[in-house]
């Protein structure tokens, strides 16, 4: 049997708690919310409609004769509802959210602003292109400003995720092996520090995948790597390598370039996770570093909201190798300065992700984002974001454990070391820094390392908040080594709810109302 | 700059502390023929009145769909979003939270998807859904792979009447993992052709309706007959609005349906962000991709919400997921939700009822145009007219007029019949605008 | 009946040309709370160290290997409702299949129960 090596504990465990509450499940501007299903009913909506002119149906005899069960409620309700369910989330407007990988900076307001602005918001996406030029000034001038940043020929605009941007590269790399008789090449290498979606990405593209140890430094082992090129010889089957740059280890792959030379002189491509871009953008182009294809998180790396999950955006910026395998639709100009999409799929492209042309909402937000800070903008929050993790890992070596050593780059990677024969594992510690009012940084990722901690605070924290954050962190590494083992498994305590049975959740699934 | 808190007295205070000379020391590792010395031709830093300034020339260059009179359909819906919507998705703990890893703070986000989930389910007449995809088209992708893991088969049907980037979505994802599909050739009435073509290799038959075309499909026949080869029935739609008046597919025997949300609550965003629904019965839940939100108690017996049946998605399994998703469409769920719970069931059968009632005016009336002629014989708030003019310079000759009056076929398929006219009317349109459209069609045909 | 153990913590109690296969209660408490098990269909031929079964806990899902080259002849449905059965009883009532054995031969290569414990102790 595969073994679980991460130190993952996934049972629940059984603590007594001892606080008293309140007896109307409110503890004060706290307020227990029901579903709409249980406070709504099927009668009521909170939308006036004109009346109908009770006209004959022509719906080829399939209109729906039953009610539709469906909760409404008023406006003030609907208010109520979610304003008190907003008020159980954390959020980055609320204080740090340390999530190693996933760049939790501050989300500016005038993205929104920009966002809502009529011209992007309000257009249809097959309206004549004579109607919508805006709109597609808008997608070019985002094009030129990743392309230059990445010094890369192209970008795909389209994919609506940063696993559907991976989904692209590959594609693209794909459709350029079969386009040259070589579609016999289908092995991908990933390190096994890689995020789960280059695995899974490549699978999906009828790859497979030939796994990379890390060294101990947390990179790639380059004498694998090469002992395996050299292994397979000339007819070789090799696609390509994914890599992450900096890895998730937060560290900066230092072979870089030996690297993308070894596999381009094998005849594969490299393809770049850009879920990292953070620490590079403005000061290294992937473009200079051999890089195929790289796809670009705007939510992460060009400060999109999160909006609790998403929507995402990952344009995928792709060489002068790929550039012409690369999905519909795109935006070209002519000389006279008259925007239009290219929607036609010709023999080369790897054809159309989605429907329309890509999340515009996105695009409007990182543009203005982009504009906002400008190249020079771009390159201090590059060196404040490297900056804040280095400040953070010199301030907690001493306490916890670094799983390497050296600097890192934009996040810090600890490991569960420092929480030996304390009874506690990187689980508690997580929970415990919820009582104390942060989100918990990324646990169990990357794989390579045990009880892993990744903390990445991005630019956007003041040395203020990186201080209490800091001091926080501090007294709970002593509190941990002291022996406090059971205010550690009880937390968190105050949050809105205690830990949750997800055992319970993934046995018996509930995946709905029910009445 | 303003999204930037530290200032240089920070920056050298905590050089110091890290025990660095300078920041350069911190990008030591990037080998030097890495390193960028070159100034990036792109300009420096503006204040937000320059980049609003900009932004605003940019947005006036287009015409948007509440400034005239608005009839594009083909996939995407303007309807109206009551206000409430948008000021609640800008509320910072919704807009600037994570996905709900930690449950014990995340009970705001996992509770909306819980209810989003009961809503697509509801809706869709499924005993299931997901926490939402990117959009109707990837969904539908998602949904013929997940046919090919349930059936152990690798053939697909796609009926003619399915959006064609639906079609196109789903062949670049459906034949990188080795599934044949076949894609019949768009017509307006043969979606009953796939009946014939469903045989024992079939893994699943996926049928759009109302269709591209806004006919109306009756999914129960064609149900029937993917049931008794063991193939999967995919309905789509792209206007979720419709099951507001027309019977589920759930209720027609689909075992999987996928669609667009984004006529609930989410705008018309120029294609995207939108929001991607995705329902199937109980049976299949394992093989779902994307996220689930599942019901469970805390550790003191309170009812309480979290991701749940994890162990398909990428971040556990790798490569040996359902697929390799990560994001949903997290905002737009909220405010598809949102826009949900104030319709109501009785909400959106009127809003159902409105839409068709429009759209079966402006039917009636453009019949009566010499040189056009409405094709269908069902639709709910869209349909395809034949003109005797090629209808992209229809089309393009409006909107010199400054009407947006819908789709031509032809966009969505350069293949296709160069004379249809795909017409949409929501409740958003009045008498004026139907009157606009109307003489000025018959301008155009004369 | 004797019971032999993989290096992958697989566990097979052979009786004359047939085994019952289970993960070790070391395996077991490793993964977790069981969640879900997803068993192989009735008839499927494997190979030794092919993949048998998926065990999932709420966090991580493990392949389990089959310990031997033969034949799927039955598995154990209770699972499918009670999958916590892995984790009270991983080594009774918590089996998961009963394969017929092609080549006893096979059975060299695996441990017995004195050098399963001393291996579980190194690791």
């Amino acid at each position: 049997m595969s073994m679980n090596t991460q130190g993952r504990i996934t049972a629940p465990t059984k603590i007594n708690y001892n606080v008293s509450k309140s007896f109307s499940g409110n503890k004060a501007l706290e307020q227990a919310t029901k579903l709409i299903f249980e406070t709504g009913n099927f009668n009521k909506t909170g939308i006036d409609f004109p009346a109908a002119k009770g006209l004959e149906y022509r719906l080829g005899g399939l209109e729906q004769k039953k009610d539709i069960e469906l909760p409404g409620l008023s406006e003030p309700e609907i208010l109520r509802h979610y304003v008190r369910l907003s008020q159980k989330n954390y959020a980055i407007d609320l204080g740090v959210y340390p999530l190693g990988s996933c760049t939790m900076k501050h989300n500016p307001r005038l993205n929104e602003k920009i966002a809502r602005l009529p011209g992007f918001a309000d257009v249809h996406p097959l309206q004549p292109i004579s109607t919508v030029q805006g709109a597609l000034e808008l997608m070019y001038e985002l094009s030129n400003w990743l392309t230059k940043l990445c010094n890369m020929p192209a970008v795909a605009l389209t994919p609506k995720a940063g696993a559907h941007g991976e989904l692209c590269g590959m594609m693209t790399i794909r459709a350029r092996l079969d386009a040259d008789g070589n579609s016999h090449k289908r092995r991908v290498f990933v390190p096994e520090s890689a995020h789960g979606t280059n695995p899974a990405t490549a699978v999906q593209c009828g790859f497979f995948v030939d796994e990379l140890p890390a060294n101990d430094k947390g990179c790639i082992d380059m004498k694998v790597l090469r002992s395996k090129v050299n292994e397979l010889g000339e007819n070789n089957d090799i696609a390509g390598i994914m890599l992450t740059n900096p890895n998730t280890c937060g560290l900066f792959e230092s072979e870089i370039i030996e690297i993308s030379e070894l596999i381009h002189s094998a005849g594969g491509y490299f393809y770049c996770d850009g879920a990292n871009f953070n620490a590079l953008v403005g000061r290294v182009r992937p473009g200079d570093l051999g890089v195929d294809a790289m796809h670009i998180n705007l939510h992460k790396t060009f400060s999109t909201p999160h909006g609790g999950g998403g929507p995402g955006s990952g344009p995928t910026v792709l060489s002068e190798a790929l550039k012409d395998f690369a999905p519909v639709p795109y935006v070209i100009k002519d000389k006279l300065g008259y925007y239009s999409l290219v929607e036609e799929i010709d023999e080369m492209s790897m054809g159309r992700l989605c429907a329309f042309h890509g999340q515009m909402g996105m695009y409007s937000r990182a543009l203005s984002y982009l504009m906002s800070h400008g190249r020079d903008g771009l390159k201090q929050a590059t060196e404040d974001a490297v900056l804040n993790a280095n400040y953070i890992l010199a301030s907690l070596s001493d306490l916890m454990s670094p799983a390497y050593s050296g600097h890192c780059m934009h996040e810090v990677l600890f490991d569960d070391t420092f929480l030996k024969n304390t009874g506690i594992d990187t689980i508690d510690f997580a929970k415990a820094m919820i009582d104390e009012g942060y989100h918990p940084m990324t646990m169990y990722f990357p794989l390579v390392v045990h009880g892993a901690m990744l903390i990445e605070p991005t630019e956007s924290e003041s040395k203020y908040e990186l201080d209490r954050f800091i001091h926080t962190m501090r007294g709970l590494a002593k509190k941990a080594k002291n022996g406090d083992v059971e205010s550690f498994k009880s937390a968190p305590q105050y949050a809105p709810t205690k830990r949750l049975d997800e055992t319970l959740a993934a046995r018996k699934p509930i995946l709905r109302y029910d009445a | 700059m303003r999204y930037l808190p530290l200032d240089n007295k920070d920056r050298s205070q905590m050089l110091g502390a890290i025990g660095v000379k300078d920041i350069e020391d911190l990008f030591e590792c990037i080998p030097k023929q890495a390193r960028s010395s070159e100034l990036f031709d792109l300009p420096c830093h503006k204040p937000e009145s320059e980049v609003e300034k900009y932004m605003i020339r940019l947005s006036d260059k287009s015409i948007n769909a509440s400034s005239v009179p608005f009839f594009c359909g083909a996939g995407a819906y303007k309807h109206h979003v009551p206000s409430s919507v948008d000021h609640l998705i800008q509320r910072s703990e919704f807009l600037t939270a994570y996905t709900p890893y930690q449950p014990e703070i995340s009970q705001g986000t996992l509770q909306v998807l819980f209810e989003f989930q009961s809503q697509v389910a509801i809706l869709t007449g499924m005993e299931v859904a997901n926490a939402s995809m990117y959009d109707g088209s990837t969904a539908c992708a998602e949904a013929v792979v997940m046919a090919k893991r349930v059936t152990k088969k690798h053939k697909a049907i796609i009926a003619p009447g399915l959006h064609p980037h639906y079609s196109l979505a789903t062949k670049t994802l459906a034949s990188s993992v080795d599934i044949d599909v076949c894609v019949l050739d768009s017509e307006i009435s043969s979606d009953y052709e796939v009946i014939d073509l469903i045989n024992d290799e079939t893994a699943c038959i996926v049928v759009q309706s109302p269709n591209v075309f806004g006919e109306i499909v009756d999914l129960t026949p064609i149900a029937e007959k993917a049931h008794q080869h063991k193939a999967l029935l995919i309905a789509v739609f792209t206007e979720p609005v419709a099951l507001g008046l027309i019977k589920p597919p759930g209720e027609q025997g689909a075992d999987i349906v996928v669609g667009e949300g984004q006529g609930i609550g989410v705008g018309l965003n120029f294609g995207g962000p939108h929001v991607g629904l995705f329902a199937c019965n109980k049976k299949l839940v394992r093989q779902m991709p994307g996220r689930i939100c599942g019901e469970t108690i805390d550790a003191d017996g309170n009812r309480a919400f979290v991701l749940t049946l994890s162990t398909r998605e990428q971040h556990i399994r790798r490569d040996k997921a359902t697929s390799n998703i990560c994001t949903n469409s997290g905002l737009c769920c909220l405010a598809f939700s949102i826009h949900m719970s104030l319709l109501g069931g009785k909400g959106l059968r009127k809003l159902a009822i409105l839409n068709h009632e429009k759209a079966n005016l402006l039917a009636a009336r453009i019949d009566k145009i010499n040189g056009a002629k409405v094709l269908n014989s069902s639709f709910f708030n869209e349909f395809a007219v034949e003109l005797d003019k090629c209808a992209e310079d229809v089309v393009d000759s409006l909107a010199s007029k400054n009407i947006l009056g819908g789709v031509p076929f032809s966009r969505l398929n350069k293949a296709g019949a160069k004379d249809i006219l795909l017409i949409c009317a929501t409740e958003i349109v009045d008498q004026h605008d139907i009157d606009t459209l109307c003489s000025a069609l018959e301008e155009e045909l004369r | 009946m004797s019971i032999y153990f993989t290096k992958d913590h697989e566990w097979i109690n052979i009786n004359q040309k047939e085994g019952v296969v289970g993960i070790s209660s070391h395996a077991a408490s490793q993964l977790g709370d069981v969640v879900f098990v997803e068993l192989p269909e009735i008839g499927k031929t494997l190979e030794s160290g092919e993949e048998l079964a998926v065990v999932e806990s709420v966090k991580a899902a493990s392949e389990v290997y089959s310990p031997v080259s033969g034949k799927v002849l039955s598995v154990n449905k209770e699972l499918e409702e009670n999958p916590q059965i892995v984790n009270e009883s991983p080594f009774e009532d918590g089996w998961f299949v009963k394969i017929s054995i092609s080549d006893l031969n096979e059975l060299k290569g695996l441990m017995n129960q004195d050098e399963y414990n001393v291996y579980c102790d190194e690791s």
